[in-house]
């Protein structure tokens, strides 16, 4: 009665796709990452281990985009993280009036293309005439004015900031959301206890958002992880290399024709990816249990 | 009294501080739009001060040099296509998936929405790309887009079918209606409020992609908008005006989709993420 009800092969469009565009490039860059396949000749050679030796060198320029995707991965969950729950309890508790207003303009760069918002901000940071240097200027505080995207100590936090800009309001939307899961009677409980404000978020918002939080914090990783548009515009990795990313590195040996080291490095995150998606898994279907 | 005044003054604060945190939000919109309609001169800085002489022109330029009106059909197409392919197939998955309750079928599930965290091997897809014939085609990014957005949409579905009894589909069933007729005449129309979410968060990551037709459309006529205005930018660095033209073309539709939809926008972005 199941098989005839419920045929497995409903599944099997969504598996195909998904088989052939996703899992399967997948396995064959396991494959590939050991040959020397390359773009100026059609044989491909075993190399062994020389693809990953090559990456893990530790002057190479792959493990710093390694360490910098890590930088701005961290950095960014940390910051949107707070920002949007500071945001998201000031537009629940705080405002009443206007609250869905606030929301919906707060959350609208999140429809705008990455690659725009990084086009835009390029203009904004630029560090002669941009927006920002000239208001800081204007208003007096042209002390803190500098080369946003150039400085070499400077430039990954300038694009960890724009990322933020770009990423908060969509974290804050799932936030509120979260919020207004929580029943009320835990708030009401609360104040006839004579709870102060900062109890009242410790001991029953924080903890009763945590899965909420887990899940944010998920989706801040894994886009993370893979950021490429907004680094493209801003800095291509420069400069230098001190904003290269992992993505940012496979999309360049990919252009140079390096095709064997570009998957391996593809592999190496293929790997870490698969690791951290039982945790994804884990974290997103935890609910439904519940 | 003295509470009221609290009150009335945190309210004041709260309201300063989210329209704060609001006009940061719109500021680069509002710069975009009013050097969109500037002088190339009076864009060079791209300051915030009003266009002095709107320059209209500047979009009618736009639309001729940076290909705007192809760029945007394909736009249509790709995420159109890949929204449609993408939330059909993955609701008819989760349906069968979820029903069964072997393990066979609960790995298929797990395997599907392992996708959500594994990342695109770009390098190898270009050669199954090549392989297929699909390399720089309308119909190669449209079957790619789908893929990507399927592991997320099974999920959404999965966890919605799992609310449907299903003594309604057995009922079906047992009137004489085949697998497809109970699918799509029981089925799907109860699935309309996943479909709509799913159709909406594919929509809005497709339309925004970038880096899957950077790496397979070659062809400039094949291009969609984000990759239309980056080569703009490209060419047009220095004429900021023009760029903002193009920026603001480009984010015209999606704009205007989000004042229309954003209570649904807004909602679907939250499911699957909470629950209740």
């Amino acid at each position: 009665m199941k098989n005839r009800a419920y045929p497995t092969w409903f599944a099997g469009g969504a598996l195909l796709l998904y088989g052939v565009f996703v899992l399967l490039p997948s396995l064959l860059g396991l494959g590939y990452s050991f040959t020397d396949w390359n773009s100026y000749s059609n044989d491909v050679h075993w190399v062994g281990l020389d693809n990953f030796a090559t990456i893990f060198d530790p002057s190479s320029t792959y493990v710093s985009a390694i360490q910098n995707t890590v930088i701005f991965t961290v950095a960014t969950i940390a910051l949107k993280t707070v920002i949007a729950l500071a945001l998201a309890i000031l537009l629940t508790s705080g405002v009443r009036r206007l609250s869905y207003v606030y929301r919906a303009i707060i959350f609208l760069p999140a429809v705008l293309p990455i690659l725009v918002v990084g086009i835009v901000f390029k203009s904004i940071l630029d560090p002669e005439v941009g927006l920002l240097n000239s208001t800081l200027q204007l208003i007096g505080l042209g002390g803190l004015a500098a080369q946003w995207l150039t400085d070499t100590s400077l430039a990954i936090w300038s694009v960890i900031g724009v990322d933020t800009w770009r990423g908060v309001g969509y974290i804050m939307v799932i936030l509120i959301a979260g919020l207004h899961a929580i029943p009320r009677d835990y708030y009401e409980a609360a104040s006839l206890d004579g709870a102060s404000r900062r109890q009242v978020f410790q001991f029953i918002t924080l903890p009763l958002l945590m899965p909420v939080l887990a899940v944010t914090t998920v989706l801040n990783l894994l886009y993370g992880l893979r950021v490429f548009d907004i680094v493209l515009v801003l800095t291509n990795g420069g400069p230098g290399y001190v904003t290269q990313t992992t993505y940012l590195s496979i999309f360049s040996d990919f252009g140079r024709g390096q095709y064997g080291v570009a998957t391996a490095m593809s592999t190496v995150f293929f790997i870490v990816m698969l690791g951290l998606s039982f945790l994804t898994i884990k974290i997103m279907t935890r609910r439904e249990v519940a | 009294m003295t509470v009221y005044t609290m009150r009335t003054i945190r309210s004041a604060v709260s309201h300063f501080t989210a329209s704060g945190v609001g006009i940061l939000a719109l500021a680069p919109l509002y710069i975009i739009i009013v050097n969109a309609l500037k002088t190339p001169y009076d864009a060079s800085s791209m300051g915030a001060g009003l266009p002095l002489n709107p320059q209209f022109g500047n979009f009618a330029t736009v639309i001729d040099q940076g290909k705007l009106v192809s760029a945007f059909m394909n736009s249509v197409i790709y995420s159109v296509g890949g929204t449609v392919l993408a939330v059909l197939t993955s609701a008819m998955a989760a349906y069968v998936l979820a029903r069964h309750r072997r393990r066979s079928h609960q790995f298929i599930y797990l395997l599907l929405i392992a996708g959500i965290a594994i990342p695109t091997n770009f390098v190898t897809l270009t050669k199954v790309m090549q392989v297929t014939g699909l390399i720089d085609t309308q119909l190669g990014i449209i079957l790619l887009y789908a893929a990507t957005q399927i592991p997320f949409s099974v999920f959404l579905m999965y966890a919605f079918i799992n609310t449907l009894p299903q003594e309604l589909d057995e009922a079906a069933f047992i009137d004489g209606c085949g697998p497809v007729r109970t699918f799509v005449s029981i089925i799907l129309p109860l699935l309309t409020p996943v479909v709509a979410t799913c159709a909406i968060l594919d929509m809005l990551n497709l339309w925004n992609e970038f880096l899957m037709p950077l790496y397979f459309l070659n062809s400039t006529a094949n291009w969609p908008m984000t990759l239309a205005v980056y080569n703009f930018f490209g060419q047009f660095a220095s004429s900021w005006n023009l760029v903002a033209a193009d920026v603001l073309l480009t984010i015209l539709p999606m704009i205007a989709i989000y004042l229309v939809a954003q209570r649904w926008i807004l909602s679907g972005v939250s499911a699957g993420s909470v629950k209740g």
